[in-house]
């Protein structure tokens, strides 16, 4: 072996399997989960490294193994599988378990630093900032959601792949590493502070039963009868009203049960709402039936005037 | 509906099923499905508040490991051809909103069977694998990547085909009491995404977190935006006053360095 010269893994080739590993999940399946999209990344390499038929038909049966990763945090894994592979076609003494044993390794460490980040900060923020545009009718919302995603998730893929090619077998010692750590623990943090924050703005809820009706001092609230009539009435209102700094419209003060909810704290009443379905959902009832509930609840609360 | 607008719903839609499955790009969340349904049917407004609206209740839904959530793009596919053929508006998007939790139930059963359906595919690897035919181990994986597209093509091409004015007949027999009902419940259901994030989040370490950007948030003059680059700045302060307090030897360091079992074991 020593005296054929060195295959090695051209740039060109770790970025098709780059591109082949976003389709790691393509053929998802409840045996082996993501095997198909591994071997599948791994191809090109394998037709690069492999000459004989039996070392191809080894290493294909070698990466249909089981395998399971948030599929972002594949590539640190792709990288490190691809340097070990082209050792072991190089004539170093790699064996599959160590091959294997590094897939396994990391694939779970990984998933849970890929899926707080990913699935539980990145995703739930950029659709809740784009989300908000988009309701208010601006195209923009979209298009950033679709272009930041895939920004972001592209350039942390290739530059984890090729961190993982350059570090070989050393990165399963980095997985738990500090970086990560606080990468990990950073989204985490910053997660939390938007959810509180979204939970304040977007859970909509409005109880409506009237819980007093005080008569207001004269002064205090327009007098209409008073007013000139015509055009001149309107804008005196106006200036009376303030964009509601001003006078009072009518001559009774109405508090609702939701001023009282809002005088603790805004958002009180979602926040409330949001404990209790995750109290429910740790009580392993299904977020389906929650949302059906949630439904009913609005439906029924609607007609008896609670909500 | 023009026979082009149906031919690329069907495009979008077969795209949609084969990214909910890959889940990378993103292509099949509400806020671009529906917004892409929406522009070529002529509607965009329509398609654009509707993504914007189930995006939010979407939000926390994610596959983790082998559990399953509802499945976001048949959801988001589905209403998004009701509201065009309802004609509607932005009118009638709370109602779609409505319907589309049902359909991601349906589109849930729908891809467990091709994920099922998947198994025998792998094991064609397999077999293509000891010949060492890499030709034919790529063409079962695309092969289960058009079974998901299809998954969600056929359901959108089968509602296609429902006249027009049976939809709108349907839309409109909907009583008023429900249609406000079901609005108030739209407004209900997004903190179910939400507690399903925080669930994943938890911990005592983040807690103070998500106190301070509840109560922050209730400045209304702050935009969503200002309230991100907040946070940013939060957790920075604190990740580095962590470190010097660990670089000085500040024994009382509460981290147990395993964050993936702080997540999962804090409750």
């Amino acid at each position: 072996m020593a005296e054929e010269a060195k295959v090695v893994l051209s740039k060109k080739d770790r970025f098709k399997a780059f591109l082949r590993s976003t389709l790691i999940l393509g053929s998802f399946n409840y045996e082996r989960m993501q095997n198909g999209g591994v071997c599948y990344s791994m191809i090109p390499a394998i037709k690069k490294l492999y000459k004989s038929e039996a070392d191809r038909a080894e290493a294909l049966k070698r990466h249909l193994e089981f395998f399971n990763t948030t599929p972002e945090l594949f590539s640190p894994i792709l990288g490190v599988v691809l340097s070990l592979e082209q050792d072991k076609a190089n004539g170093a003494d790699v064996d599959d378990s160590a091959i294997s044993g590094v897939k396994v390794g990391m694939m779970g460490p990984l998933a849970g630093i890929g899926d707080p980040i990913f699935l539980f900060t990145l995703r739930p923020i950029l659709g809740s900032l784009c989300g908000a545009m988009a309701i208010s009718g601006n195209v923009l919302g979209p298009i950033l959601f679709f272009v930041l995603w895939n920004l972001i998730r592209g350039i942390f893929m290739w530059n984890l792949q090729e961190f993982g090619y350059k570090a070989g077998s050393k990165i399963t010692e980095d997985v738990s590493g500090s970086l990560l750590h606080d990468v990990t623990r950073g989204a985490s943090m910053m997660g939390m502070f938007v959810l509180g924050g979204l939970i304040d703005r977007w859970v909509k809820v409005d109880f409506k039963p009237i819980v007093s009706t005080a008569k207001m001092q004269k002064g205090t609230y327009i007098d209409w009868s008073s007013l000139p009539s015509g055009h001149a009435g309107v804008q005196k209102a106006l200036e009376l009203y303030n964009n509601g700094q001003g006078l009072a419209l009518s001559s009774t003060k109405v508090t609702t049960m939701q001023n009282i909810f809002d005088q603790l704290i805004p958002g009180l009443a979602g926040l409330l709402i949001t404990f209790l379905c995750m109290w429910l959902l740790k009580k392993n009832v299904s977020p389906i039936w929650i949302i059906i509930g949630l439904f009913a609840v609005g439906i029924v609360g609607h007609l008896i005037g609670l909500l | 509906m023009s026979t082009m607008s149906i031919i690329l719903v069907l495009i979008i839609a077969f795209l949609a099923g084969v990214d909910s499955v890959l889940d990378i790009f993103q292509f099949y969340q509400p806020i671009v499905v529906c917004t892409l349904i929406g522009l070529v049917c002529g509607q965009l407004t329509a398609g654009l508040v509707l993504g914007g609206t189930l995006q939010m209740i979407v939000l926390g839904w994610a596959n983790v490991g082998a559990a399953m959530a509802p499945d976001t793009s048949l959801a988001g596919v589905a209403s998004a051809i009701i509201l065009m053929l309802g004609n509607k508006g932005v009118s009638g998007v709370n109602t779609a909103v409505a319907m589309a939790i049902p359909l991601a139930v349906a589109g849930l059963m729908l891809t467990m069977l091709v994920r099922t359906l998947s198994v025998s595919f792998v094991h064609f690897m397999d077999a293509a694998a000891k010949k060492a035919n890499f030709r034919q181990v790529e063409m079962w994986h695309y092969i289960a990547m058009v079974c998901q597209g299809l998954r969600v093509a056929i359901p959108a091409g089968l509602l296609l085909f429902i006249p027009a004015h049976d939809v709108q007949a349907l839309l409109n027999a909907i009583p008023s009491w429900l249609n406000d009902g079901m609005t108030i419940g739209g407004g209900l259901v997004v903190a179910v995404g939400y507690a399903m994030v925080i669930n994943m989040m938890a911990t005592k370490e983040v807690w103070p977190f998500f106190i301070i950007g509840f109560v922050i948030a209730a400045i209304n003059q702050l935009t969503l935006l200002a309230l991100g680059l907040l946070g940013v700045a939060f957790t920075l302060i604190y990740l580095n006053l962590d470190k010097h307090g660990n670089n000085n030897g500040g024994g009382g360091n509460s981290n147990t360095g395993d964050p993936l079992g702080d997540i999962l074991d804090d409750y």
